[in-house]
């Protein structure tokens, strides 16, 4: 047996883990000390320094100084308007195809065929889209 | 005396000085701006006359996060319970600066329909006179704040926030009582405090 300087090394050789229990205290000690410094800056702290005044007229909603409008802003809308959304884009975008096409346009008839083909293609969706009624407001 | 004796080292002095001390070099902004005094208060703010330097850079737009409310332009008989509405929202401790003669007196508008000087609707601390009042005058006036803020007692600041407030009560009292609009009430507060004399309503 090799002699130690200290006794204390003697359990460290046969427990592999125990060196590291220092590391384990600091760790827990710091997130103590982590969770105190929140704890007082953010509840303890302001609570006994921060000027407190519940009054009735404070604590409204604001809403620039008038009356709420309504109560609950959380309301149901008609499904008809996401439908009119998603149309209109799909329009849109042609449109915006449409014009820096005709801007440019020169007589070529092969860039008139393209761009017919792909109107035409718009054209069957809108027959399909006004078929299945999404047009129509009311039902 | 202890101090004396510890000569520079240490520092004394007394809760309010130095809580006002505070205060004073951090004032909050909320800008009230219903006519050009709005518009000569953003060349107060930016870089050339900088109101920055006062301690009050921080401009904002609630009256949540603001505690020096500036009344910029004409306040009309329709505004004023917005502008009680308002102040009653801000961070204590508040103050106010009534900016230009609109806000302080009615000014030109002596009309029926505006409201003559809005310290009868809210407590005021400074009134800055002009038509509109150059950046230099509102910067004036709120270094006269922060003299006002430097002397003043921490109790009698809370004291008059608190008037307001019951004035505020009284208000919705009012409206319950008789079924009247917010500016309906107000209107009638003000005619009330201006035939018995009183003038102000909180």
């Amino acid at each position: 047996m090799i002699q130690t300087g200290t006794a204390s090394l003697e359990p460290a050789m046969s427990n592999p883990v125990a060196p590291f229990l220092p590391v384990l205290i600091l760790l827990l000690a710091a997130l103590a000390m982590g969770g105190f410094i929140v704890w007082a800056s953010g509840w303890l702290l302001p609570r006994l320094l921060k000027p407190r005044n519940p009054q009735a007229h404070k604590l409204t909603p604001y809403e620039c100084g008038v009356p709420l409008f309504q109560q609950d802003a959380r309301r149901r809308y008609n499904i008809q308007f996401y439908l009119v959304a998603v149309l209109f884009i799909l329009f849109d975008v042609e449109a915006a195809f449409l014009l820096p096409w005709a801007v440019q346009f020169k007589s070529n008839l092969a860039s008139f065929g393209v761009m017919l083909a792909f109107v035409a293609t718009l054209l069957v969706g809108y027959v399909y889209v006004w078929g299945k009624g999404a047009l129509e407001w009311e039902r | 005396m202890a101090e004396l004796n510890l000569d520079d080292a240490v520092v004394t002095t007394r809760l309010d000085a130095i809580i006002n001390w505070g205060r004073k070099n951090s004032m909050w902004p909320l800008p009230f701006g219903t006519a050009c005094c709005a518009i000569e208060f953003m060349s107060m703010m930016s870089s050339k006359y900088d109101f920055s330097r006062f301690g009050a850079e921080a401009l904002r737009f609630s009256p949540r996060q603001s505690d020096l409310l500036l009344v910029l332009g004409t306040i009309t008989n329709k505004q004023a319970p917005v502008l009680r509405q308002i102040y009653a929202q801000m961070a204590e401790p508040k103050w106010v600066i009534s900016v230009g003669v609109c806000a302080s007196s009615g000014g030109m508008y002596r009309t029926y329909a505006t409201l003559q000087g809005i310290d009868r609707v809210v407590p005021v601390d400074v009134y800055v006179p002009g038509c509109p009042p150059r950046p230099e005058t509102m910067i004036y006036g709120a270094m006269k704040l922060q003299e006002k803020i430097t002397a003043e007692a921490l109790k009698a600041r809370k004291d008059h926030i608190q008037a307001f407030y019951d004035s505020m009560d009284r208000q919705r009292d009012l409206e319950a009582e008789q079924g009247l609009t917010a500016h309906q009430a107000v209107r009638s507060m003000v005619l009330e405090a201006g035939q018995t004399g009183a003038q102000r309503i909180w």
